[in-house]
């Protein structure tokens, strides 16, 4: 580790695709390593901060350089050895680009794991080999599912304390498997390794002759994510309206806003939401001239045929294939606040796709033990980190769909008015 | 809908569209924004989006540079003809007014760096500035990979990284009373390779700093800075003309240049590629202080 970094060759390509991927383990199971060594194989790692990585390690009297100190950027963090906030990583492959959101395992950190997985496109968990699942394990399989990341790899780790027995990976795995089957997880890929001494990391092992699969970096170089996009439902929600106030460019009016779902083309038929009116698209702009489609993730400005009132919040979609227009919401919700607890009755700002508005909770259906599953419905408020099945009223009607079906029109997110925090997550089950 | 086709975007695509949505999302819910523009290349990069996310309109918002008054001609040539040809105000905030006027006091060892956050944060109380637009990037430093795309700051233009906000999908809180401000920063995920490549693809013009050329230079501690009116030799120095270019363009009197013959776009991208030292670590004097120089200024109100 402590060798000359390795060149690299050539420059990655301007095109290659992006994945983004959240991390979670518990405390010493090695996740700042793993993350470490993803760097070092890739080469992202730059001298100068290898360089203050191994000073820093001498300084700790730890034996070999340690990787996890890379990516605990914080004062305190260094401190105390943890990480406290989810921090963003970068590094890419001539294939893609990646994007880690690397959050923290302690049990009061659900809400960086639930952040982290927000977003994410696959997610990676992390067991100790010598320890098995433990309670954070299924938490972390739980979250990944609730926020519907579309892959999960579980990465057994410090395989090399334990003799890279094939019989302890079987059993982890079986174990795994077997809870994953409770949950809605879709795609599962589970690899042993050792983090530190970088066996299946960057490449296969020779240590685990028995192990068949990808590499670590090889899974996500290649794990089939075009797929995990919405193409179907047309969803556009209102950012912005542009209307140029200039004399070269007169009567514009254009509706900015990024596709959330499906495919948008000129001339295609369109329902605004709430109104209900209709008409057709005329145009999609961009700066480089108008496009022959819109599709996610693109950043467009859609022009109709019929003059309209929309403005920022509304929603633009298809006639026969419509997100509900509701003000009562049922959703799973994951609170954030360590000042105060969600109650029945209290109200609060609602932020859903461009739209905010204000709700009252009407009832909390039951408080969900994260680790065993169990439902609570005795319960009457949810603290910090803790998730339950709420029920909403909002004052304006959600343009809203189960979140299950799409995580941008299924998402929204509570917001205290008089602190201004954001202090719940919500996951949208029923919208009516 | 065809099944035949892959509906790909690339990264550099999928970057663009996110900070287009990000600066939309700010005009959309702020009374009063500005985008910090240094004429370095990630504030030229931000400017072109905010092109690209209000066209045809003008881009909807002035732009503010926090002048420390050690400036390269080059970089202050370049912004006064971007911000004359998009037609923008340009409010500038000068460390040096702020010292002539008593309101900051120059530091012993000339260095401007810390002294520019009293003079940004005034600017901000002044012209009522709610959400300033910087072009920050997770992967230069350890502080900034934690910090949110939205990140508040209090009435003292105060960071606290262990009250961030949660960032949920793209559901920005930018929520803040009088006062409160909140910093941007659409670049978060943007790595300098990916600036480079942006720059390449949209032929955006850089200040002639950015590329090879021939500068008288001194080294110190493994770095070349340019002799000039900021830069004196020292006792013992001697200069030598080197070719060199910068790879951040911040105060002159801290900012060092890279030995490099790359005197185009695609030359800069292969020798990106190709270092093993980050872009501040190899240029940038301010951050050697201590491992927290940069968390420790952000505290303070610094970017």
């Amino acid at each position: 580790m402590s060798q000359a970094v390795l060149e690299t060759e050539t420059a990655p390509p301007a095109r290659m695709d992006l994945l983004r991927f959240a991390t979670a383990g518990s405390v010493d199971d090695g996740k700042s390593t793993l993350i470490g060594r993803l760097l070092y194989d890739t080469k992202t790692i730059f001298a100068d901060q290898l360089e203050a990585v191994e000073l820093a390690s001498a300084s700790r009297g730890d034996e070999y350089t340690n990787l996890a100190l890379l990516t605990d950027g914080l004062r305190a963090e260094r401190e105390q050895g943890i990480t406290i906030d989810v921090a963003y990583r970068y590094f890419a492959t001539p294939r893609r680009k990646f994007i880690i959101a690397d959050t923290p395992g302690h049990i009061q950190y659900t809400r960086n794991m639930v952040t982290g997985a927000s977003t994410a496109d696959l997610a990676l968990i992390l067991v100790d080999a010598r320890k098995g699942l433990v309670e954070q394990s299924r938490r972390h399989a739980f979250l990944t599912s609730l926020l519907r990341v579309p892959h999960l790899v579980l990465c057994i780790n410090k395989m090399d304390l334990v003799d890279w027995d094939k019989a302890v990976y079987d059993r982890i795995a079986d174990e795994f498997t077997s809870f994953a089957a409770k949950l809605e997880i879709t795609d599962l890929t589970i690899i042993p390794v050792s983090a530190l001494n970088g066996d299946n990391i960057a490449s296969r092992s020779e240590n685990s002759p028995w192990y068949d699969g990808p590499s670590l970096l090889h899974h996500l170089e290649h794990v089939h994510i075009a797929s995990d996009r919405n193409l179907v439902d047309v969803r556009f929600p209102v950012q912005y309206v542009i209307r140029p106030q200039s004399t070269t460019v007169t009567d514009y009016r254009g509706y900015a806003g990024q596709v959330a779902s499906g495919v948008l083309k000129p001339g295609d038929e369109v329902m605004v939401l709430p109104s209900g009116m209709t008409s057709t698209i005329a145009a999609i702009d961009t700066a480089d001239g108008p496009v022959d489609e819109a599709f996610p993730p693109m950043s467009v400005t859609v022009r109709l045929n019929d003059e309209i009132d929309i403005s920022r919040g509304d929603l633009i979609c298809r006639p026969h294939n419509a997100p509900a227009v509701a003000q009562d919401i049922e959703a799973m919700v994951c609170w954030m606040d360590e000042s105060a607890p969600l109650r029945v009755g209290a109200k609060y700002a609602i932020k859903h796709t461009t739209r905010t508005a204000r709700t009252v909770v009407r009832g909390l259906q039951y408080r969900l033990d994260v680790n065993t599953l169990h439902r609570d419905e005795q319960a009457d408020g949810l603290v910090l980190n803790e998730i339950g099945r709420v029920r909403l009223r909002t004052t304006l009607p959600l343009l809203a769909d189960e979140y299950r079906r799409n995580r941008t029109t299924g998402g929204f997110i509570l917001i205290d008015e008089g602190t201004n925090r954001t202090v719940g997550a919500g996951m949208i089950i029923e919208a009516r | 809908m065809s099944q035949t086709k892959p509906y790909r975007v690339s990264h550099l695509d999928a970057l663009e569209a996110e900070s287009i949505f990000v600066m939309r999302e700010v005009m959309a819910e702020f009374e009063r924004p500005v985008l910090l523009f240094s004429g370095g290349k990630d504030s030229i990069v931000m400017l072109r989006l905010a092109e690209k996310a209000f066209a045809p309109a003008r881009i909807p918002f002035p732009v503010m540079h926090v002048d420390t008054g050690h400036n390269f001609a080059e970089v202050l040539e370049y912004r006064d003809s971007r911000v004359a040809t998009l037609g923008l105000n340009l409010v500038v905030a000068s460390v040096q007014e702020a010292i002539d006027s008593g309101h900051v006091r120059e530091l012993p060892d000339g260095t401007r760096n810390r002294i520019q956050t009293p003079v940004l944060l005034a600017a901000v109380e002044k012209y009522r500035f709610d959400a300033l637009f910087g072009g920050a990037r997770r992967d230069e430093e350890k502080a900034r990979a934690k910090e949110r795309m939205f990140s508040f700051r209090d009435e003292f233009g105060q960071w606290d990284p262990k009250n961030q906000r949660p960032e949920l999908w793209a559901l920005y809180n930018g929520r803040h009373h009088p006062g409160e401000s909140i910093r941007v920063f659409p670049l978060s995920n943007w790595t300098e390779l990916d600036v480079w490549h942006y720059i390449a693809k949209e032929q955006i013009p850089l200040p002639s700093i950015y590329y090879a050329h021939d500068r008288e230079v001194v080294e110190r501690a493994g770095m070349f800075y340019a002799v000039n009116e900021f830069i004196k030799l020292r006792d013992g120095e001697t200069s030598e003309v080197r070719r060199v270019r910068y790879r951040t363009v911040g105060d002159a009197s801290q900012t060092a240049a890279v030995l490099s013959e790359a005197d185009t776009v695609e030359k800069v991208i292969d020798e990106v590629a190709a270092t093993r030292i980050t872009e501040r670590g190899a240029t940038r004097g301010d951050d050697k202080v201590s491992e927290a120089a940069m968390e420790d200024r952000k505290r303070e109100g610094y970017f």
